[in-house]
């Protein structure tokens, strides 16, 4: 018997549900024996999981509040990868929303009338994520620098930036030395909704659905698909790729800074260390577990974040070691990852009795 | 006037006529290959249904259908691309499964695909023992070298072993491929459309090298869309229609007409009639244009013409003369290094493709997979991909999906493009109906002036009859139409002025009437207009 790995010749409707279906139990049972090496029953784990994403109310308001940036960042990073620019970048792009936003709150306030604080801290948060999208989006389109590069590097730029204010420079002096800025007055807060959960929730929903309409019904959408398709075939028809680039990079920055926006404003309420958990990092595997389809985001974004908060609730409920719950959100996820390979491949089994007939 | 070009054969056979002698089938008992009853199904087509294939030792199998007759499918089977949902295969007379491009390999299967797969910066050394199954750690590459110069040598395949495979022409980048198969001990050889890319002269070499590889007991199977080329090259024929094996015929008991009746199921006139009709005013004027290749060397000088609305210009010559950057810098994707060209009595010198577009200027590349589809998005899409940023395809910048519908309805139905809808992703269409959705496309869009590279190019007889026709009546509309092409039936037949390119420049523009093969071939090989009649 041999087992060969090749690439589908069509595409396969059944492979698209299947798979994912099949990994995600894979998952489990991997998870299941890693938890039965730690002595912890996998049942009650899982059904500790689930209860921790999903079983309250209060729960599930925090499964929202860790998916909405997911959502955010997600439908930024798929912008960005239709037109195959590997942009790794949303963190950075979260983080200096997050700290733009935070500029106008802290200084901006005394200027404005305060309904004006929130609105504007929005839109310079999305500037800002924009603006450090557009710099390797240029570097990409003018001098041909690797994008992947790029994007990782401001990534750290922007998290050591935001290290460098709230430790330093915009540190709260009544604080008593934790790291962050004072909090921002109440009439700049991002309204909530449901326990912790806010209007960014909302925002990700409606622009989810935006998307999805700009992506598949408008000129520019159809660009879009056309240069992540052929890059060849877009010039041949006068589509101008660098053009394009840029103000897609421009939006999946803008998405990414308002998920910052909404972290500072909504949640944290003040610069604080811990802005982001990795949500930009995260958003990639959501963005391609969704096939780069801005409704499928929003799901895997939420099954996502309820692996994320599940997995935390576990970790403290059934008194696994500390790293355990990060382990287990990386065992359920991997498989899943791996699935996602073989909706364009698959694997093929070869009886070698055939076989014997051919090798005389 | 009509220019009857009734002799093709006379015309086409030239390059051929060394080669028109018959074998006798040899009596060998079993047959090297043995396919029996074999179906591919893709989702809503039937691609191959319960087809025979029967071929023996130093034997050469034509195998011949319309665009997307199944021909490719066929082929991808045999050298484990795909796998049949029903069928057996029988190699030597023993039942044989192929489950890879690599157990093909082992049974002595070597294809050449409709797209060559050579890696573009390694050398032909290199790509030649890429992928062999027992290739040690560090390849010894003297005794490579050495086996390949002498392979070269038998079969009279001249390479460079050492040099890379992108400065070799697309004519040598097949003799590689040829070479890989026979390095790895390829007993049979399958030819997708080789000829499709060749000079007839390289199309000459390749029936040369067939023949000495039949002489030595090895087989061969070959789909064409020429005709004469079937008379030149085979024993056997085998037509496909609708992915059914409708006739098998031995060569020599056949002609081309006859096969082109039997594929398409009609009589092919292989005539074009064109009436004469007034000239507008000039479309497309370039005075003394040069241009740089991708190296930086001149690849055009000093081009000068002009074609009139209504005019179809070819351009004839050897590829690899320019043709390439002629079309490159009329189009806008190439910029000229020196001189000037107006469309529409505009300047239109190096404005981007976009601007040459909205001054109404179709394109038809050269090179489908890379310029022409986008192969994950919809035939329709692919249709719509010229004119979507007008109204009806867009209004307000939103798309009318229903409307892009109607047009790829239209259009699929108009240029008969054999796909099972209109969604279906242009990838999963055979090599001719992707060009039929490019020519669909560009011809439906053009507003005056059509740039059209080897339109024909992987087209069945009836497509390239229609086709042909299609181009005419468009210029008899009034489209001014630059022609390139290496099919000097088609110059002649369709054009009303032939250009001669050689290394660049323009040998000379006559009308097509007076132009012989003789004197173009004179022109192809650098010989000046004037020079020839004297
Ligand atoms: N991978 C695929 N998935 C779905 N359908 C396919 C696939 N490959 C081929 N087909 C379909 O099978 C049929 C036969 O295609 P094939 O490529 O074999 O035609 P062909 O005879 O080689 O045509 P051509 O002369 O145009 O190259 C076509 O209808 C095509 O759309
Ligand atoms: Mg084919």
């Amino acid at each position: 018997m041999r087992i060969v790995f090749e690439k589908r010749k069509t595409l396969s409707r059944k492979a698209i549900f299947l798979v994912p279906l099949a990994s995600f139990f894979i998952s489990l049972i991997l998870t299941a024996i890693l938890l039965a090496i730690f002595k912890a029953n996998p049942f009650v784990t899982f059904i500790a999981m689930f209860k921790g994403a999903f079983g309250s109310w209060p729960n599930f308001t925090e499964t929202l509040v860790k998916a909405t940036p997911l959502m955010l960042t997600g439908l930024g990073v798929l912008v960005a990868f239709r037109l195959k620019f590997w942009n790794i970048g949303a963190e950075g792009q979260l983080t200096l929303g997050g700290i733009a936003a935070s500029w106008v709150v802290l200084f901006w306030t005394p200027f404005l009338p305060p309904w004006m604080v929130l609105p504007l801290a929005i839109l310079v948060g999305m500037l800002a994520g924009a603006f450090w999208a557009g710099i390797p989006a240029l570097l990409k389109v003018r001098l041909k620098v690797d994008e992947v590069l790029t994007t990782l590097m401001l990534n750290y730029v922007a998290i050591l930036f935001a290290e460098h204010l709230y430790y330093g420079p915009w540190r709260d002096p009544k604080g008593f030395g934790f790291p962050g800025t004072p909090q921002f007055p109440d009439f700049t807060w991002l309204p909530r909704i449901a326990g912790r959960a806010h209007l960014g929730l909302i925002f990700a929903l409606v622009l989810a659905l935006v998307l999805w309409f700009v992506l598949n019904r408008t000129r520019w959408g159809f660009e879009l698909q056309v240069i992540g398709n052929n890059p060849g075939a877009a010039q041949t028809q006068g589509i101008h790729i660098a053009k394009n680039i840029m103000t897609a990079l421009l939006l999946a920055g803008a998405l990414a800074g308002l998920a910052g926006v909404c972290e500072v404003t909504g949640i944290s309420r003040r610069l604080q260390q811990g802005l982001s958990i990795g949500y930009g990092y995260t958003a990639i595997i959501v963005a391609w577990l969704a096939q780069l389809n801005p409704i499928a985001t929003i799901i895997v974004a939420l099954l996502i974040a309820a692996l994320l908060v599940g997995g935390d609730q576990v970790q403290m409920m059934m008194g696994l070691p500390a790293s355990m719950g990060l382990v287990l959100q990386g065992m359920l996820l991997f498989p899943m990852l791996a699935g996602s390979l073989f909706t364009e491949y698959r694997l093929r089994i070869i009886k070698t009795k055939l076989r014997d007939a051919q090798s005389g | 006037m009509i220019i009857s070009i009734c002799q093709p054969y006379a015309l086409c056979a030239w390059p051929f006529a060394n080669f028109c002698f018959r074998r006798e089938t040899k009596k060998v008992t079993t047959p090297i290959l043995d396919m029996k009853g074999i179906t591919k199904r893709f989702p809503n087509v039937v691609a191959n249904e319960n087809v025979d294939v029967e071929l023996y030792p130093g034997e050469v199998l034509a195998l011949l259908g319309e665009n997307g007759a199944g021909k490719s499918t066929l082929m991808n089977v045999l050298a484990g691309m795909y796998r049949a949902d029903a069928g057996e295969i029988f190699i030597r007379g023993k039942r044989v499964e192929i489950d890879s491009p690599r157990d093909a390999m082992r049974l002595g299967i070597g294809m050449i695909h409709q797209n060559f797969m050579l890696v573009d910066t390694m050398t032909v050394a290199e790509n030649i023992i890429l992928g062999l199954p027992d290739l040690p750690f560090v390849p010894n590459m003297v005794d490579v070298n050495g086996r390949i110069r002498q392979l070269s040598e038998r079969y009279n395949l001249q390479v460079d072993p050492d040099s890379r495979i992108w400065q070799l022409s697309v004519g040598e980048q097949q003799r590689v491929e040829i070479l890989k198969l026979i390095y790895r001990g390829a007993e049979i050889l399958i030819l997708d459309e080789p000829t499709a890319v060749l000079t007839p002269q390289e199309a000459k070499e390749l029936n040369g090298i067939l023949q000495q590889m039949t002489r030595e007991g090895k087989s061969a199977i070959f789909i064409t869309h020429k005709m004469e080329e079937v008379i030149a090259f085979s024993d056997w024929v085998r037509v496909l229609n609708k992915g059914r094996l409708v006739t098998v015929k031995q060569t020599n008991r056949t002609n081309p007409q006859e096969l082109a009746r039997l594929m398409v199921g009609r009589d092919v006139l292989f005539r074009l009639e064109k009436k004469d009709h007034d000239l507008g005013d000039v479309a497309l004027e370039l005075t003394d244009v040069s241009a740089n290749n991708d190296k930086g060397l001149p690849a055009l000088q000093g081009i000068s013409f002009r074609i009139h609305s209504g005019e179809i210009l070819g351009v004839a010559g050897v590829a690899g003369n320019g043709q390439k950057q002629l079309v490159e810098i009329l189009t806008g994707l190439r910029n000229v290094s020196g001189g000037k060209i107006r469309i529409f009595n505009e300047d239109k010198t190096n404005k981007s493709p976009l601007e040459i577009i909205n001054s109404g200027v179709s394109h038809i590349p050269a090179d489908r997979i890379a310029r022409g589809v986008a192969g994950d998005m919809s035939v329709a899409n692919n249709l719509a991909m010229k004119c979507y940023r007008k109204p009806p395809l867009v209004r307000k910048g939103f798309l009318h999906p229903a409307r892009i519908l109607d047009l790829a309805r239209r259009m699929i139905d108009l240029f008969s493009i054999d796909t099972p809808t209109p969604q279906t992703h242009a990838k999963f269409l055979s090599g001719g109906n992707i060009q039929k959705t490019i020519l669909a496309r560009e011809i439906d869009a053009c507003r005056g002036l059509l740039i059209a590279a080897y339109p024909a190019r992987g087209l069945d007889v009836g497509a390239t009859e229609f086709v042909r026709k299609q181009m005419i009546a468009q210029s008899e509309a009034g489209t001014a139409i630059l022609l390139v092409s290496e099919d000097l039936e088609e110059l002649v037949g369709v054009a009303d002025n032939i250009a001669v390119l050689f290394e660049g420049k323009v040998m000379g523009i006559l009308p097509s009437n007076k132009a012989d093969t003789e004197k173009l071939g004179m022109m192809m090989a650098g010989v000046k207009l004037e020079e020839t009649t004297a």
